[in-house]
């Protein structure tokens, strides 16, 4: 088989923002094109959402799941339990279809596509008043981050890798505390993004990653103290 | 029989990941990984832990239930998990989990109650449940009397605990006496050297007074700040605490009033089986009583051996297995997890 032939279908996945992302990507020796999509804005339903709108993508172009050859998961960083259903939807599948799953920084598929020549600032909402952030060069190569933070940290990073522009939604959220000029698109991390930085892995026919996510903050835990007596 | 459903069942519901498979009311694998020991220097189950450590387990433990029953997912004919109630990111990993695979494998699904499935699980050693039916659910996390009138369509809570589960009262008396977390098996082992009427400690919710508006209600708060007041008396005297004698009179407390309430419930309801379920039904003394007295009553008492009684993925499975013969319909595919399922509500 020539590498003319290649064509790799691809399932790309992404719950690390409130959007929910399911893509088909059709990966050839030479380009990525995105066949179908679907991207859902709701921070609170990512695990209703997520697998209605793989089968529904499936549909659209009228493919089976055996068809698919390869998988790829935004790994966050993200709000943790939206996140899980990407990343476990992923590894479920390719358990199954005995295909890999290979995982991408969610921030790169925002900060990758945005890098048109000058350094960029991307972000997501963290919650807590914090952004998860990652800056990239003119060429989409990550600088710094991931990294979680106070948007004032971050831009005073930023400042000083020479950036000239944020985007993503944390960056339009914490637009005044960066105080960067925006770029409007991608606000979440683009499908066809995550499967362009996965496609080296997937023409090769690399294994797969174990898909852990980029957590950044560990749990919220304290560990048990003396127990308080009852006896006054 | 090879015609029954092959039906697998996922369980996420607090810090044990578990995958099982059954085949009609077969038991062929019940595959369980446990984040117990990351909770245990909390002193309880941490939400977060138990999510992260449900997505590292979920593949692996598919894996072992699959080679355990000697079946490939392509043989399964419907996949069921656990939709609630429980904690919330933990039950969201076993659902998309369980979506992932039945989307992949192109399988229906089914969203399940976990505490019907605590029921379910005895069908795997007792087969089928006679109808009605009470069932006694005992666990860390929650503490119930049901009238199982029809497992697969509704069951109908008659009572539930009012502050503490019996499962958490275990653990809080196994802290207040220096035994490791989870505590339950630490205290019935010390137990077994007591004396369960050395010490006379309260029975919640069983004055006549309480009776009118609780009569099926449990509460394990008095018992608990009773035997801390016990204790620390001791403490204070100078005098040396019997540790074998509070574990046993601690767990008499609590089985009586569990296995009282439950008989109660059956003779009331005119009901001969009493099904008793969750972790707290490990117990040996808790299981012991309710034959004694169910006995002398005329109740059947069913109890599935202990490594079923607290959460596995078998009884998820034996659950969706009985809803799959009893031809309920599949739940969608946006079926949500939902932290506080209703009772009432035994599949989505
Ligand atoms: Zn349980």
């Amino acid at each position: 088989m020539g590498l003319g032939w290649f064509i790799v279908l691809v399932l790309v996945v992404d719950s690390s923002t409130p959007a929910v992302t399911a893509a088909l990507v059709e990966v050839t020796a030479s380009g990525v094109t995105t066949r179908a999509q679907r991207c859902t804005v709701d921070a609170r339903a990512h695990g209703e959402l997520l697998a209605p709108q793989v089968d529904a993508i499936l549909a659209d172009i009228g493919a089976r799941p055996a068809d698919l050859g390869a998988i790829v998961a935004g790994l966050g960083p993200g709000p943790f339990t939206g996140l899980r259903v990407g990343l476990v939807t992923a590894a479920t599948m390719g358990q199954v279809l005995g295909v890999p799953a290979y995982g991408v920084c969610s921030l790169d598929a925002i900060g990758h596509p945005a890098a048109a020549g000058e350094p960029v600032l991307a972000a997501s909402d963290a919650r807590r008043r914090e952004i998860y952030w990652a800056v990239y060069d003119g060429a989409g190569q990550r600088l710094a981050g991931p990294e979680v933070g106070a948007p004032a940290v971050a831009a005073e990073r930023a400042r000083e890798l020479a950036v000239t522009v944020a985007v993503g939604d944390g960056a339009h959220r914490y637009a005044d505390a960066l105080g960067l000029p925006l770029r409007a698109e991608p606000r979440y991390p683009d499908a066809n993004a995550l499967a362009v930085l996965a496609a080296e892995r997937i023409r090769a026919g690399a294994p797969g990653d174990p898909l852990t996510p980029l957590y950044l903050r560990r749990p919220d835990a304290v560990a048990a103290t003396a127990r308080k007596p009852v006896l006054p | 029989m090879a015609d029954e459903p092959l039906i697998l069942g996922i369980e996420t519901s607090c810090d044990e990941t578990g995958v099982g498979v059954v085949r009609g009311h077969t038991l062929l694998a019940d595959a369980l990984a446990s984040s117990v020991e990351q909770h245990a220097r909390f002193g309880g189950v941490v939400p977060e832990v138990a999510s992260r450590a449900h997505l590292e387990a979920i593949v692996p433990t598919m894996e072992r239930a699959l080679t355990e029953a000697g079946v490939t997912i392509a043989d399964i004919d419907a996949i069921a998990v656990t939709a609630g109630p429980g904690l919330a990111g933990a039950l969201l990993v076993g659902v998309a989990a369980a979506k992932g695979y039945a989307v992949a494998a192109e399988k229906p699904i089914y969203g399940v109650n976990h505490l019907a499935a605590h029921v379910a699980v005895d069908t795997l050693e007792h087969g089928p449940l006679p109808e009605p039916a009470v069932a006694l659910l005992v666990s860390g996390g929650h503490s119930s009397l049901l009238l199982i009138d029809d497992l697969a369509r509704g069951v109908t809570p008659l009572g539930a605990t009012i502050d503490d589960a019996a499962g958490e009262a275990f653990d809080k008396i196994a802290r207040l006496l220096g035994l490791p977390f989870p505590g339950g098996p630490y205290i019935d082992r010390e137990a077994r050297a007591g004396d369960p009427a050395a010490i006379a400690f309260p029975r919640g919710l069983t004055a006549a007074k309480d009776l009118a508006r609780h009569r099926y209600d449990f509460s394990f708060s008095g018992l608990k700040t009773a035997v801390a007041r016990w204790v620390e008396a001791r403490q204070r005297a100078g005098e040396p605490v019997p540790v074998a004698d509070v574990a046993a009179s601690f767990q008499e407390a609590v089985c009586d009033v569990l296995v009282g309430k439950a008989l109660d419930a059956c003779r009331s309801n005119g009901v001969e089986t009493l099904v008793i379920g969750g972790g707290v039904a490990a117990n040996s003394r808790l299981r012991a009583m309710a034959e004694q007295r169910a006995a002398r009553q005329g109740i059947r008492v069913r109890v599935p051996r202990p490594g079923l009684c607290t959460d596995n993925g078998a009884m998820v499975a034996a659950l969706g297995s009985h809803l799959v013969a009893a031809g309920v319909a599949p739940s969608r595919l946006d079926l949500p997890a939902d932290s506080a399922m209703p009772l009432t509500t035994v599949s989505v």
